[in-house]
C-alpha cells in the first residue's frame, strides 16, 4: 500500500495550505501518537521477508528489496524496548526518504495524515522519555490527541540508529 | 548564404585539448640523444590541426599563438634545429600556454598575455631569426591600365592535375570582357596521334577589367607551374612589366618573384622528410562518444535482465526435464546470452587506467626539476582496465602518493650516490588484476620509512604505540590525521593532511590500503580496489534458514568433512586438515550469531575460499545452486557492513548478503594469530 | 543531385573540420562523404566514384598528397580534380602538391562561402 494519493494531496495542500500549516503523519508506538514531516514519508508498506543482517543491534531488522533497492528496516518499537513487537499480517512499514537515504521503520500502527496549523504546534518541553527532546521538534494538538512531532531526519542520522557508518559521520 | 560555425566549436574544443595532451606527452618522450623523428611529427601535426582548426573557427589568439611553436617544430622536424632540454622546456611552456588560450576562447575568459608575448618571444628567439616578416603584397606601380593582356599556354599535361583551362577562362571572363584567340603551341598532331589526355592548345587573352594584376595571376595560382603564363598590362607604358613581388607570411625570407621565372625556394632546403608511413592496417578503428547516462542506464537494465533471467532458471530447474527440452534449452541459451551481454556492457565502462597514469610523467618531471632531484617514472600495467567511476576517484590519492614518494622518498641527487644508490632515483607505478581486485603498487627507492621516527612522532603526538608493534603497525600510524614525519613541510606534501585522506578515499572506494618498506631502500604503498563489477558470479549457501552469496572467483572447492579431519585449536578456534593442509574453520553459524544451535563441522559442508594467498575452510549448512548475481549496493541507504561486500537480490525476490571474502580470510587470520 | 560529379570526398582527420566541410557542402546541395584519413578514403574511392576530392595535407596512417598520388594511378581518378586544404602555402608545399598530382589548394583558414564558391567553380 502507498500513498500515492495521499501524498499528491498533502503536496498540493501544503502548496495551497497557508503560513504554518504543516501536515503529519501520524502514527503509534507503544501508548504514544507521534508525527513525522509527511514530505518524508515515500509510502508505507507491510511488513514481509526482511533478510536478517549478522552482528547488529536487535532492533535494526535487516534488508529488504525495495523494487530493486536495498533498504534497511528499523524497529522503533525494539529500539524503544517496549512491549514485544508482532509480526503479523498488520504490521506497518514506513518507508522514509531521509538524508537522501531511504529507511524502513516499523511501527506499531499508522493512523492518518494530519494538517496542523502552526497555533496548535508547541515548542517540545524537556520530556524524559524514550526519545531525547533533541529529536522532537514540537507537540502538536489536535482535538483530544497529542502528537510528538519528531525530526525523522535528525533521527534516523543520528548515531545512536546505527544507520549511518560512524566514519562517514566524521 | 552564411553558416554559423558555432555547432562545431565543441568538437573542435574536444579535438584539441586532445591534441594539446598528446602535445605534451610526446615532448616527454623526446630523448635529447636518441633519433625523435616520429616523435616529433607527431608533436608537429597536433601543433599543425590545434592552428588550422582555430584559424578557421576564429580563434584568432589560438592560431596565432600556435603558429609560433609549429614554426619552431618545423625547424626542428627538418633538421635546421636541435632539440636539447632547454627547447623541450619551452615547448613544454608553449603547450601549456596553448591549453590555457583554448580555455580562454572556450570559457570567453582571458589568458595571460603577458606569458603568451613572452613565449612567444622565446620561441622565435629559438628559430634563430628575427620577428616574423608581414605578409605585405608589395604594390606594384599603380596600374593605370584598363585591362591585361594574358598569354597562357598550358603544358600538355595540365589535365593530370584535374585542372581545367576552360574552368580559369571562365573565371577570367567574371572579371571583366574577356577576348581570347587561340594558339596552337606545338601546332596539333593529325587526328589519329591525338592523345585525349593531353592539352595541345594555348590561349592569347585580352581582358578588359580594372581588376589587379594579383587578382588575375590568383586563377592561374594553381597551374602556374604547368603553364607558360605571361601578364601584361593593356595600357603598355614605354617600360616592360616589372615582375611584382610577393611576399608571403612566414619566417623565411621572402621567395622571389613568381611569373616566370623559375621558383628558386628560398631558406634552408628540407632534406627530403621520410613521410612515416604507418601500416595501413593500424587505425581502421573507429570509436563514439557516448553519455555514461546512458551507459549506466544500460547497466541498471542489465541488471534487471540478470535477474529475471535467474528467476526464470530457477524456475525451470523445478521443472521436469522429459516435458519441456525445448523450455529448458531456450533457458540455458538465455543464461548464456545474458551472461555474455553482461560481460559486454560492463567492459564498455572499464578504462585503462592510463586515463589516470598519463597525467603523472609530466608532474614527476616538472616535481622533480622543482626540487633538483633526478627521479625518473616507471609504470607498469596501463592497460590495466577499472570501472570509469574508480579512475574518476583514483587520481587524486594517486597523485597525492606519487609526490609524497618524490618529496619524502627519493634522497637527493647527493645522498643517494653518498649511499652508493644510482644518482637518479626511480619510482614505480604499477597497476595489476589479482584475485578479483585491482592492485597499485607505488614504489620508491628512496629512503624508506624510519620506523624510529615514525614511532617517535606517534608518540609526541600523543597516540600510544608498543614497541614492540609489528612494521606493518608502526607503517599504519602514519595514516592518522595530522600525523606527518617530514621535517618540513614543503607546499607539495608535508603538511601532515594528505595520508589519513587518502586512505579513507580509498576505503571509500571499497578498497584498502598498504605499506611496506626497508629503511634505506625505499617504501611501497599497495592500494588494492574492488573490481567494481555490479554483477559477479555467486554460490547461493544456507546458513540456518539464511541465504548467502559467496563470490564464485573465491572459491576453491567444497567438501564435506569427516570427524577426523577436524581439529580444535584452544578454546574457539578449529581447523581442518585438507590433503596436507591445516586450514582456519569459520563456523558461519556463529561467526553471523545466528539463533540456535549449530551443526557440527562434520554435518556440514565446507566451502573453501581463498584471497590474498591464504584459504579459509567456510562452514555452512547447505549449498543452494551457482547463479549471477546482481551486487546492489548497502552503502547507499544504509551502511558498509564489516563482512559483506554488498547484497544481491534473488530470484524470488529475497535480499541475500554477498560475503567479503578477503574480509573473512583476514579476519580468521587475526584470530589464529591470536 | 547525386550523379558523380557533385559527389565530393572530404578527408580530414579533424573532426570538426571535416564537419564543418562537409556541412557547409551539403548545405550548398552537394554531397559530400567524409573520411577520416588517407586508407579510408582510398577505399571509399574504390567502391564509389566521386566528382571532387578535397584533402587535408598533414593526417595520420596516410598523409593527403600520399592519398593524391594513390587515387590518380586509379583510370576514375585520372582527372578528377582534387583539392588539398592546407594551412602551408609555401612554394615547396605548392611544388610538392602539384608533383603529387593534386589539383590546386585551399589555404586554411577560409570560410564557408569561400569554400562554397571554389568547389562551385570547380565543378561547374
Amino acid at each position: 500500500m502507498s500513498l500515492p494519493q495521499a501524498s499528491a494531496s498533502a503536496n498540493s495542500n501544503a502548496a495551497n495550505a497557508g503560513e504554518g500549516v504543516r501536515e503529519f503523519l501520524t502514527f503509534t508506538l507503544g501508548s504514544e501518537e507521534y508525527g513525522v514531516d509527511i514530505l518524508k514519508v515515500q509510502e508505507i508498506r507491510g511488513y514481509d521477508t526482511v533478510t536478517r543482517i549478522p552482528d547488529t543491534p536487535d532492533f535494526i531488522k535487516g534488508v529488504i528489496n525495495l523494487r530493486g533497492t536495498i533498504v534497511p528496516v528499523v524497529d522503533m518499537r525494539l529500539k524503544f524496548k517496549l512491549a514485544q513487537a508482532q509480526y503479523d499480517v498488520f504490521t506497518v512499514m514506513i518507508i522514509l526518504t531521509v538524508a537522501q537515504r531511504v529507511v524502513g521503520m516499523v511501527v506499531d500502527g499508522v493512523s492518518d495524515v494530519l494538517q496542523l496549523p502552526a497555533e496548535r504546534i508547541c515548542p517540545a518541553p524537556e520530556l524524559g522519555g524514550q526519545l531525547g527532546s533533541r529529536f522532537i521538534t514540537g507537540i502538536g494538538t489536535l482535538d483530544q490527541r497529542m502528537l510528538i512531532l519528531v525530526d525523522i531526519e535528525k533521527l534516523m542520522s543520528s548515531q545512536e540508529m546505527a544507520l549511518v557508518d560512524a566514519a562517514a559521520l566524521h | 548564404m552564411s553558416i554559423d560555425l558555432a555547432r562545431f566549436h565543441q568538437a573542435f574544443f574536444d579535438e584539441s585539448f586532445e591534441r594539446a595532451d598528446a602535445m605534451e606527452q610526446a615532448l616527454l618522450r623526446l630523448d635529447v640523444q636518441a633519433d625523435n623523428g616520429e616523435v616529433i611529427h607527431d608533436i608537429f601535426r597536433a601543433a599543425h590541426s590545434i592552428k588550422g582548426g582555430a584559424a578557421t573557427f576564429g580563434f584568432a589568439a589560438v592560431a596565432g599563438f600556435t603558429h609560433h611553436l609549429e614554426t619552431l617544430l618545423d625547424s626542428v622536424r627538418s633538421g635546421q634545429r636541435g632539440v636539447d632540454a632547454a627547447l623541450v622546456e619551452l615547448m613544454l611552456r608553449a603547450a601549456d600556454h596553448v591549453r590555457g588560450l583554448l580555455v580562454a576562447a572556450r570559457d570567453g575568459g582571458a589568458c595571460d598575455e603577458v606569458l603568451g608575448a613572452s613565449l612567444q618571444a622565446s620561441l622565435q628567439a629559438a628559430l634563430n631569426v628575427g620577428p616574423a616578416t608581414v605578409a605585405a603584397q608589395a604594390a606594384g606601380p599603380a596600374q593605370a591600365t584598363t585591362g591585361w593582356t594574358i598569354r597562357f599556354v598550358p603544358r600538355p599535361d595540365l589535365f593530370r592535375s584535374g585542372n581545367d583551362p576552360l574552368r580559369i577562362l571562365r573565371e577570367l571572363a567574371e572579371l571583366g570582357t574577356l577576348h581570347s584567340e587561340l594558339e596552337f603551341a606545338d601546332g596539333i598532331p593529325g587526328f589519329g596521334a591525338l592523345d585525349a589526355e593531353s592539352c595541345y592548345l594555348g590561349w592569347n587573352l585580352r581582358l578588359e577589367t580594372l581588376a589587379s594584376e594579383i587578382e588575375v595571376r590568383e586563377l592561374f595560382a594553381w597551374v602556374e607551374d604547368e603553364c607558360e603564363l605571361r601578364i601584361e598590362p593593356l595600357a603598355v607604358a614605354a617600360a616592360a612589366v616589372e615582375p611584382v613581388a610577393v611576399v608571403s607570411e612566414s619566417a623565411t625570407p621572402p621567395a622571389p618573384a613568381h611569373g616566370e621565372d623559375k621558383v628558386v625556394p628560398i631558406g634552408v632546403a628540407a632534406p627530403a622528410r621520410p613521410q612515416p608511413q604507418r601500416s595501413a592496417a593500424a587505425a581502421l578503428e573507429s570509436s563514439i562518444r557516448v553519455s555514461t547516462n546512458k551507459i549506466d542506464g544500460l547497466i541498471n537494465l542489465v541488471g534487471e535482465l540478470v535477474i529475471t533471467q535467474a528467476s526464470l532458471s530457477q524456475y525451470a530447474q523445478g521443472l521436469d526435464p522429459l516435458g519441456h527440452e525445448r523450455l529448458l534449452s531456450a533457458v540455458q541459451q538465455l543464461e548464456h546470452t545474458t551472461r555474455r551481454l553482461q560481460e559486454s556492457v560492463m567492459s564498455t565502462r572499464m578504462l585503462p587506467i592510463d586515463a589516470v597514469f598519463s597525467r603523472f610523467p609530466r608532474m614527476v618531471h616538472d616535481l622533480a626539476t622543482k626540487l633538483g632531484k633526478q627521479v625518473r617514472l616507471q609504470t607498469v600495467g596501463e592497460g590495466t582496465e577499472l570501472d570509469k567511476s574508480v579512475i574518476e576517484r583514483i587520481g587524486d590519492p594517486l597523485t597525492h602518493l606519487l609526490r609524497n614518494a618524490i618529496d619524502h622518498g627519493i634522497e637527493s641527487t647527493d645522498d643517494r650516490v653518498a649511499a652508493g644508490k644510482p644518482a637518479q632515483g626511480t619510482v614505480t607505478l604499477r597497476a595489476a588484476h589479482q584475485a578479483g581486485q585491482i592492485v597499485i603498487d607505488i614504489a620508491d627507492d628512496g629512503r624508506g620509512l624510519s620506523r624510529a621516527r615514525i614511532l617517535e612522532k606517534a608518540r609526541s603526538n600523543g597516540i600510544a604505540v608498543a614497541d614492540n608493534a609489528s612494521d606493518a603497525d608502526v607503517w599504519n600510524l602514519i595514516f592518522a590525521p595530522g600525523f606527518s614525519t617530514a621535517s618540513e613541510v614543503t607546499d607539495v606534501s608535508g603538511r601532515g593532511v594528505g595520508m589519513d585522506v587518502v586512505k579513507r578515499n580509498i576505503l571509500s572506494l571499497g578498497g584498502q590500503v598498504e605499506l611496506s618498506s626497508t629503511e634505506g631502500q625505499g617504501a611501497t604503498v599497495r592500494i588494492r580496489l574492488p573490481l567494481t563489477l555490479a554483477i559477479v558470479d555467486g554460490m547461493s549457501v544456507a546458513v540456518g534458514e539464511d541465504t548467502y552469496i559467496v563470490p564464485l572467483s573465491s572459491v576453491v572447492e567444497c567438501l564435506q568433512p569427516t570427524v577426523s579431519q577436524i581439529k580444535r585449536i584452544g578454546v574457539d578456534a578449529m581447523l581442518v586438515a585438507v590433503r596436507s593442509e591445516y586450514l582456519p574453520l569459520l563456523d558461519l553459524h556463529t561467526l553471523f550469531g545466528l539463533p540456535g544451535a549449530g551443526r557440527d563441522a562434520h554435518e556440514s559442508i565446507l566451502v573453501i575460499v581463498e584471497a590474498e594467498g591464504r584459504k579459509v575452510a567456510l562452514q555452512l549448512d547447505e549449498l543452494l545452486g551457482q547463479q549471477q548475481v546482481v551486487i546492489k549496493s548497502l552503502e547507499a541507504n544504509y551502511r558498509r557492513l564489516p563482512l559483506f561486500s554488498g547484497a544481491t537480490i534473488l530470484g524470488d525476490g529475497r535480499v541475500a548478503l554477498i560475503l567479503d571474502i578477503v574480509e573473512l580470510v583476514r579476519g580468521a587470520g587475526r584470530a589464529m594469530a591470536a | 543531385m547525386s550523379d558523380a560529379s557533385h559527389r565530393i570526398l572530404a578527408v580530414d582527420d579533424s573532426n570538426s573540420m571535416r564537419q564543418m566541410v562537409a556541412f557547409t557542402l551539403s548545405s550548398a546541395g552537394f554531397d559530400v562523404t567524409e573520411a577520416e584519413d588517407g586508407v579510408v578514403a582510398l577505399s571509399m574511392a574504390q567502391t564509389q566514384k566521386f566528382g571532387l576530392v578535397l584533402a587535408d595535407v598533414n593526417m595520420p596512417n596516410m598523409d593527403g598528397l600520399s592519398l593524391v598520388r594513390a587515387l590518380r594511378g586509379m583510370a576514375d581518378y585520372k582527372f578528377t580534380p582534387m583539392l588539398m586544404l592546407t594551412t602551408e602555402s609555401t612554394p615547396e608545399k605548392k611544388a610538392e602538391g602539384k608533383a603529387a598530382g593534386a589539383t590546386g589548394w585551399i589555404v586554411k583558414p577560409f570560410n564557408p562561402d569561400q569554400l562554397i564558391a571554389t568547389i562551385r567553380r570547380v565543378l561547374a
